[in-house]
């Protein structure tokens, strides 16, 4: 795991820090004490740093970044194994409350805006967390990455487009000052320009910013591009992990992740198989 | 003609106080989804309070303040006691939690203060009408509604223009997004509860004011469910507009339809009419359409 980092800054990319931010070790999650869905994932994300967390639907994604932000305990899920380490710290007993006052923020997916607030009163209320600066202050950052929600702000986010709330719910997030954001598919269910001028403004917001970004994607190619590096995971495990460049070139990524062949041409699904990992008799 | 203005005037001043009550209804079910059967309690102990601090010689404004503060007190203290531990548990058994409270309010204030019922003596608001051409609208109603009125824009400025108004609001449209920017939907719980009582609690301390204090102040408080249904179980301007159509409908029907049906058509219409009006508009005037199991 180490190693995968020091490779990233010996790559020339953006990090600075070696010292991760967070860290994942080993982490098991079950939901109401019987449903096994994650079973020993580990992982990094480097101070400052995108790291994209790839794998198909049901592979444990969501529950990896709800173990983090603890949002896990809203669903009766559990971390029964492992630890989760913030910056040194031990949170994965913390509740929901306590790690988002450390500065752990997740945007969830499936854009869920505070539909009866406008666009502006929804950024409000992420500004609960606030630690410096104001309100207004915040406002006005948010804006300046933002410009669209500035046009918007008063009006009900209910009734604004996908793409808009989506950006609402990152700005949301974003008022908070988050020290870690953990965003959950951004790109769900959005027109590709519209994807593409979110993930700029995420790029752009980790650059400027320095906030550290975990990125759930189901969008392999574009979470590549964006992510100098990624975790790749399957059925609750992690079953590989590189820098992008490497990942793009793997054969298995290619094949299934972006549903390319050997030659380069889209192939049919019907053709693609699993990741294959070798036989663990003892996990 | 005149009879109909009387009743009609009267009816809005009274449905202002119900507004009132119906906003601490709204406050609980739009923050936590619960509908709080003990409502009418809270009115009831409200007037109690009230009614106590003025026997003992505060003046009636500062009886009030002083309800608000213990409202506020007993509000938090309801919810963290008793429905803290509720959070995430089917919406029936909390339903069920709210009627049990109910009674075990009702048992407490017939311990405390007794059955009987007691007015504010000596009177606050003189008994002379006051006279505009040939309208007579009693003081104690004028004043009613003024005092709910001016509480109810406050209630609706601290929702619309702070912090925490706003988080409420959040909490309602989604928990769990609310939470991951840290409100804490316990917090908010425990803030829409203190609040109702607070409301209700002065509603319930002008309705005593109206007819005396005794136990039936409380199904008052029940009355105002009819009010909060037609306004939309979760829409604050609905409860305002659900609380004065209640008022005018029950003066309405007391004044005309008594004669033919003796005996209280004027507590039975509104649910009457309720019943009618949720057959064509089942979420009110301005609720959510958002299907609820109970």
């Amino acid at each position: 795991m180490g190693e995968g980092v020091a490779r990233l800054v010996k790559r020339g990319n953006v990090m600075e820090k070696v010292e991760p931010i967070l860290k994942l070790n080993n982490v098991e999650v079950k939901y109401q004490e019987v449903i096994l869905v994650l079973k020993g994932v580990s992982l990094e994300i480097p101070e400052g740093g995108i790291i994209a967390l790839l794998g198909a639907n049901g592979a444990g994604k969501s529950t990896t970044l709800k173990a983090i932000s603890g949002l896990l305990k809203v669903e009766v899920g559990e971390v029964t194994d492992g630890s989760i380490e913030f910056q040194g710290e031990r949170i994965h007993k913390k509740s929901a409350m306590e790690i988002s006052k450390r500065g752990i923020i997740q945007v969830i997916e499936g854009r869920k805006v505070f539909e009866h607030l406008t666009v502006e009163e929804n950024l409000k209320v992420g500004a609960h967390l606030r630690k410096t600066g104001s309100t207004k202050d915040g406002l006005e950052m948010v804006y300046h990455y933002f410009p669209r929600l500035k046009q918007k702000r008063n009006e009900v986010a209910g009734y604004i487009s996908g793409g808009e709330q989506q950006m609402t719910v990152i700005g949301r997030a974003l008022m908070a000052q988050p020290k870690l954001m953990l965003l959950d598919e951004p790109s769900m269910g959005l027109a590709p320009l519209l994807i593409k001028e979110i993930f700029d403004i995420i790029t752009k917001l980790n650059h400027e910013e320095k906030i550290p970004i975990l990125l759930v994607e189901q969008n392999v190619k574009l979470a590549l591009t964006v992510a100098p590096y990624a975790y790749v995971l399957e059925n609750g495990r992690l079953v590989m992990h590189d820098t992008s460049e490497k990942l793009k070139e793997n054969p298995d990524i290619r094949d299934f992740y972006l549903g390319l062949s050997d030659v380069g041409e889209r192939k049919s699904f019907r053709n693609v198989k699993h990741y294959k990992r070798r036989k663990r008799w003892l996990t | 003609m005149e009879l109909f203005v009387m009743s009609l005037i009267n009816g809005i001043m009274v449905g202002g106080v119900y507004a009132l009550v119906a906003l601490g209804w709204v406050l609980i079910y739009k923050c936590s989804g619960v509908l709080n059967l003990a409502m009418g309690e809270l009115t009831l102990i409200g007037a109690y309070v009230t009614l106590t601090f003025y026997q003992i010689g505060v003046p009636f404004i500062m009886s009030i303040i002083i309800t608000l503060i213990i409202g506020v007190i007993l509000g938090i203290l309801v919810e963290r006691i008793f429905l803290d531990r509720l959070i995430g548990e089917p919406i029936l058994a909390v339903l069920m939690v709210t009627v049990g409270l109910s009674f075990f309010f009702k048992g407490i204030i017939e311990f405390i203060w007794g059955v009987q019922t007691q007015a504010f003596q000596p009177p606050i608001f003189s008994l002379e009408p006051i006279e505009i051409g040939f309208i007579k609208i009693s003081r104690v109603y004028l004043w009613s509604f003024i005092l709910a009125i001016v509480l109810f824009l406050l209630f609706s400025a601290f929702f619309k223009y702070t912090h925490w108004g706003l988080a409420m609001q959040a909490t309602a449209d989604d928990e769990t997004a609310a939470l991951s920017v840290g409100v804490s939907a316990r917090f908010v719980y425990a803030a829409a509860w203190a609040i109702a009582f607070m409301s209700a609690g002065v509603g319930g301390a002008l309705l005593g004011n109206i007819n005396g204090i005794n136990i039936s102040v409380g199904y008052l408080g029940l009355l105002v469910l009819p009010a909060v249904v037609l306004g939309g179980l979760n829409s604050i301007p609905g409860a305002i507009v659900g609380g004065i159509t209640i008022g005018i409908l029950q003066n309405l029907s007391g004044t005309y339809l008594d004669q033919y049906f003796p005996g209280g058509v004027k507590e039975v219409f509104p649910f009457a009419f309720m019943v009618v009006f949720m057959l064509f508009k089942p979420y009110g005037f301005w609720g959510w359409e958002r299907i609820e199991r109970m």
